[in-house]
């Protein structure tokens, strides 16, 4: 199955260019996030795959079809809006079948599915509910239902839970996840919570400045991030400046690292980025013999939180955070000369 | 100790002794003058007589009474069917835009009635008006009149009716959730669909309450009728004014702005209880 293709996107407001030159292809059945900050273009070219804007450049394929210039409603998509667009003068079982009224199903028809989608999005009996006697939570299960009452090819989300409030978010982007899985519908969803990316996606596309900086699965894109934007954006990282000294080694300060991660295409000699992740890093005491892949500092705050320790080092100006299990607790305390650890399989290179 | 809560009223004296005043009070006599009783020399006392109602129910008071009530909204519902879609693409435009737009129709609204009314009857006329254009295109043979004219009546009434249904539906519209549109065309309805099943409905209460304004409004027209209007054409309000300045009968002329209030107040609360509810 060809799936979900965008070839070659580009899409201009003026002189303002808000999506550039986007190459992205997904299998059928994938749930994809486009995360970014805001202005990153991650809703132009989700509302570019709805129809709602016309690209200035490129095509969108859908299972081989060519959807560029297929006008919105002929598109058999289904959306839900960041805020919901639910239908004030329809009660909720309208709202639900009001795709399938406009196809010509019949009353019988459309109240059944109505009902069926509510069982299904866990609110039953509430068709003849007011929009607005419904919560926030039952807001976004109704907007989906109505999005999903066709059985649309692709399913998309702008935001979806920015409305939400914390506790709710989280309990739904596992339901939401399963429910797709459950469905297995090419799902699309636009958001800016790393979190929220990293417990729904198959695949994440990192979009930073109306470009595509990154694409893959999850673990790939925390793991092994392209730059220091993307693992800036994705978890927390510890960047610390260095100089390629060889092929598979950098020097931050005096010290020497060997890097068993990934290196960015730099040459030796110029300078770059030594990239950890906090929950790689370890703290040990200073000893006279200090330890391979590691740089002396000293401890400026440690939290702990029970699950686990996270401990700030300073290291000659540089902030380094070191996120610990307690089995690997070091007994160090503020103020405390420590060299911190970094494994040459945690250490990534990227370009300053 | 609470304070008493008398300060809280403050506030509300002005306009208490202005609805007392200018309102009540006015109102108050023109319901007693319509009860009153005429004398022997001419003149009129305060009694509770009702042959002034009697004297409408008469077949042609009742249909001149029928015929505003139909005349008012047929011009409400051509000024929406004008004002509506103008008013619709109106907040789709740019702000700078939007602003001359609501500049130049409140300038309108500047415009006394009297004014409007002899322009209707110049651009109407047989030897200046439009009739000269369509000799000159040569739709018609002969430039001809067409004033008086019901025609003329409703054309100068709907001009001065859309300024205030644009404005009256502006702010309704520019509310008008965006999304709300772009979300029932993902679910499969076209522009048009669209604009029916979605823009229409939500807009429904704006669009009663301004019918409802142009109705009452344009009842209260007296100079238009008169103007472009043959006496078949002429209003309640006309009529009024008829008796109260030529026939110097204002126990009857108060007896018809009397029914011409009921009219006004039934029919507001006819379509505030049957089409601008169920809402929640």
């Amino acid at each position: 199955m060809s799936g979900l293709v965008i070839e070659g996107v580009t899409k201009a407001f003026g002189s303002v260019v808000a999506v550039e030159d986007v190459h992205l292809s997904f299998p059928a059945g994938e749930m994809i996030c486009f995360l970014g900050p805001s202005g990153c273009g991650k809703t132009t070219l989700l509302r570019m795959i709805a129809g709602l804007e016309e690209p200035t450049k490129g095509r969108i394929e859908f299972d081989g079809r060519d959807l560029t210039h297929v006008p919105v409603h002929e598109r058999n998509i289904g959306m839900v809006f960041q805020s919901f667009a639910l239908f004030p003068h329809l009660n909720v079982g309208e709202n639900i079948s009001y795709s399938m009224r406009i196809r010509g199903h019949s009353r019988s028809e459309c109240e059944d599915r109505a009902t069926e989608l509510l069982d299904m999005m866990h609110l039953p009996g509430l068709a003849d509910r007011r929009i607005s006697q419904l919560s926030g939570g039952q807001r976004q299960r109704v907007a989906i239902a109505r999005a999903l009452a066709l059985s649309p090819q692709v399913f998309l989300l702008d935001e979806p839970m920015s409305a939400l409030d914390a506790n709710l978010r989280e309990a739904m982007q596992i339901e939401l996840r399963k429910l797709q899985q459950e469905l297995g519908i090419t799902t699309v969803v636009v958001t800016h919570d790393q979190t929220e990316a990293m417990t729904m996606a198959d695949q994440i596309v990192v979009m930073g400045k109306a470009r595509v900086l990154q694409t893959g699965s999850p673990m790939d894109i925390y793991k092994r991030p392209v730059d220091k934007f993307v693992a800036g954006f994705i978890g927390t990282s510890n960047l610390l400046p260095a100089k390629r000294t060889g092929k598979q080694s950098v020097r931050v300060g005096e010290a020497e690292f060997n890097v068993g991660g990934t290196i960015a295409e730099v040459q030796t000699g110029e300078d770059v980025l030594l990239m950890t992740r906090p929950e790689e890093v370890f703290v040990r005491p200073a000893e006279h013999n200090p330890p391979a892949n590691a740089i002396p500092g000293a401890v400026t705050f440690v939290r702990d939180i029970g699950a686990t320790i996270e401990i700030l080092v300073d290291c000659a100006g540089h902030e380094v955070i070191s996120v610990l299990t307690p089995k690997d607790w070091p007994g160090v305390k503020i103020g405390d000369a420590v060299h911190v650890e970094m494994p040459a399989p945690a250490c990534n290179v990227l370009a300053a | 100790m609470t304070k008493p809560p008398l300060t809280r009223y403050l506030g509300l004296i002005p306009s208490s002794v202005m609805i007392g005043v200018f309102f009540a009070i006015p109102f108050a006599m023109i319901l007693l003058t319509s009860v009153s009783t005429p004398t022997d020399d001419g003149d009129y006392r305060f009694a509770f007589d009702l042959q002034h109602f009697d004297r409408f129910l008469t077949w042609f008071y009742v249909e001149r009474a029928l015929f505003s009530a139909g005349l008012c909204a047929l011009i409400a519902v051509i000024s929406l069917l004008v004002a509506f879609p103008f008013t619709y693409f109106l907040t789709r435009f740019g702000p700078r835009s939007q602003t001359i737009w609501l500049i130049y129709i409140l300038a309108q609204l500047s415009l006394s009635e009297v004014l409007i009314a002899f322009s209707w009857q110049i651009l109407l006329s047989r030897t200046s008006g439009v009739g000269n254009i369509l000799e000159w295109v040569g739709i018609v043979e002969k430039s001809f009149s067409m004033a008086p004219s019901a025609g003329a009546v409703v054309a100068a009434l709907v001009y001065l009716a859309v300024p205030f249904a644009v404005l009256l539906l502006f702010p309704a519209l520019s509310r008008l959730d965006k999304s709300l549109i772009e979300a029932s065309r993902t679910l499969g309805a076209s522009p048009m669909r669209s604009f029916f099943t979605v823009v229409i409905p939500v807009a429904r209460p704006a669009i009663v309450s301004s019918g409802v304004t142009i109705f009452v409004l344009t009842l209260g027209a007296i100079i238009v009728p008169q103007v472009l209007g043959r006496p078949e054409h002429w209003t309640l309000s006309v009529l009024i004014t008829d008796q109260a300045i030529f026939n110097f009968n204002m126990p009857f002329a108060s007896a018809l702005a009397v029914v011409l209030l009921v009219l006004s107040a039934s029919v507001i609360l006819l379509v505030s209880r049957f089409a601008g509810g169920n809402r929640s």
